[in-house]
């Protein structure tokens, strides 16, 4: 089992500096000339006003809440997916009972309209 | 030690194969699909049939200055296209390239896919964030809202899998696939929301909103300078291998194919028919990519938040339903 995690883990050290690697290449070839008009963010070629870290609107908000409430409930789906067979109907009516409240919620979030992209 | 030198080879291997057959030859079959599709010839110069065009592009790249825009966060916005390629290519870790060919088969396969391949959509939030430009904060949120949008119906149309399967292990769901795949409506089913679904993660067109290019630019990736843009480019087209792998994998019967080829043995034989697949799956991406044209954002949340989330969801409860008897 640790053995797994090890191959995870090497994945993500070994990749991360195979991935870093051609960066470094960059920084030994490429030329550096900068001035203060190159580093202006783009936009479209004015100048840029104000900060880029505006507000932005609350619906954004909205669907990542429902979607944290899903993703929450689909870790609990896993295992009881695996098992199911073997505990047979009593497991499928106690899930059932939980994606039934679930999907009220759903129900409720879309009669609110939270799912609605105004 | 040995194992270590297992891991050390396996990585080095799937990054070179990640690095041609992935980031070179997909951005090569991309542009030469769009061409056939808009009826021009694409890339041809460099090298027979132009198959050398995105090595010469490489070349190019590492050439390039690299540019902090003024009043970026530097740590992000150096850290986030690593972390987009290196979260697509760890899910390679659970592909079965062929019978017993898989880097490790973990015991949570599915999950670990799924899981691995949502951490990109952290790397684009924050590329689009630490830019300092509106276009990519606001490409970098939509393209949170869809990604995680669609990841639901994604998850439940793996779930379905697993559920009928009963199972999680990549290599056992390819072994316990009848030939040539599973006929259960609700697999089915499943598989097609998987297909719509992971069109819209890997921010494919139709569902291309967060790189928009006639409305932000060019989105998340905006002010990037061209290696770290390729960067993100491999995490693109490393997760869309890797989701048309899963397709595979999950409703395609995987390595198997129609007949063994003769001389090379199983497991190359399992390559080849892997390969074939994926890169059809692939080809079709494309297609789709090329012939369609973008949804409007709110079209787009509600064909996940209305449409698929519940379809999926209700298959899943069949699909537990027919197995819970006995199916």
């Amino acid at each position: 089992m640790p053995l797994d995690w090890a191959y995870v883990a090497g994945f993500a050290l070994v990749g991360g500096i195979l991935a870093a690697l051609p960066l470094g290449i960059v920084w030994l070839l490429a030329p550096r000339s900068q001035y203060p008009q190159k580093l202006l963010a783009y936009e479209s070629g004015v100048i840029p006003f104000g900060s880029a870290w505006a507000q932005f609107h609350v619906r954004y908000y909205l669907f990542s809440l429902a979607f944290l409430l899903f993703d929450v409930e689909v870790i609990y789906i896993y295992p009881w997916a695996v098992v199911l067979r073997a505990l047979g109907p009593v497991a499928f009516v106690e899930m059932l009972i939980f994606l039934a409240v679930l999907g009220v919620g759903l129900a409720y979030a879309w009669k609110k309209g939270a799912l609605e992209w105004v | 030690m040995v194992e270590v030198v297992r891991i050390v080879l396996s990585v080095l291997l799937v990054f070179t194969f990640a690095a041609v057959g992935v980031g070179l030859f997909l951005v090569l079959m991309e542009r030469k699909i769009s061409a056939w599709v808009q009826a021009r010839i694409g890339p041809r110069h460099v090298g027979p049939y132009g198959t050398l065009q995105t090595l010469a592009d490489l070349l190019k790249m590492l050439q390039k200055e690299h540019i902090l825009p003024a009043g970026a966060d530097r740590v992000m916005f150096e850290l986030s296209p690593i972390v987009v390629a290196v979260a697509a290519l760890m899910s390679y870790v659970v592909l079965p390239w062929g019978p017993g060919l898989i880097v490790r088969d973990l015991g949570v396969g599915v999950l670990y896919f799924a899981a691995v391949l949502s951490l990109e959509v952290i790397g684009i939030l924050t590329g689009g964030w630490a830019s300092n430009n509106k276009y990519a904060l606001l490409g970098g949120l939509r393209s949170a809202a869809q990604m995680v949008s669609y990841e639901l119906p994604l998850g439940f149309s793996i779930l379905t899998v697993a559920t009928v399967v009963g199972t999680l292990s990549t290599v056992r769901i390819v072994e316990s696939q009848p030939y040539p795949w599973h006929t259960y409506p609700s697999v089915i089913v499943a598989g097609a929301v998987f297909l719509v679904a992971a069109t819209a993660e890997s921010n494919r067109i139709p569902f291309d909103l967060p790189e928009a290019e006639s409305e932000l630019v060019a989105g998340y990736f905006s002010e990037y300078s061209p290696l770290r843009f390729a960067l993100f480019q491999l995490g693109e087209y490393g997760s869309l291998f890797a989701t048309s792998a899963l397709f595979v994998t999950m409703f395609l019967g995987g390595w198997r194919g129609p007949f063994e080829l003769p001389v090379v043995g199983s497991v190359l034989s399992g390559i080849f028919w892997f390969l074939l697949k994926t890169y059809a799956v692939v080809f079709f991406f494309m297609w789709v990519r090329w012939t369609y044209p973008r949804f409007r954002i709110d079209q787009l949340l509600n064909v996940s938040w209305k449409i698929l989330l519940p379809v999926s969801l209700a298959n899943l409860l069949l699909a537990g339903l027919l197995v819970a008897w006995g199916g």
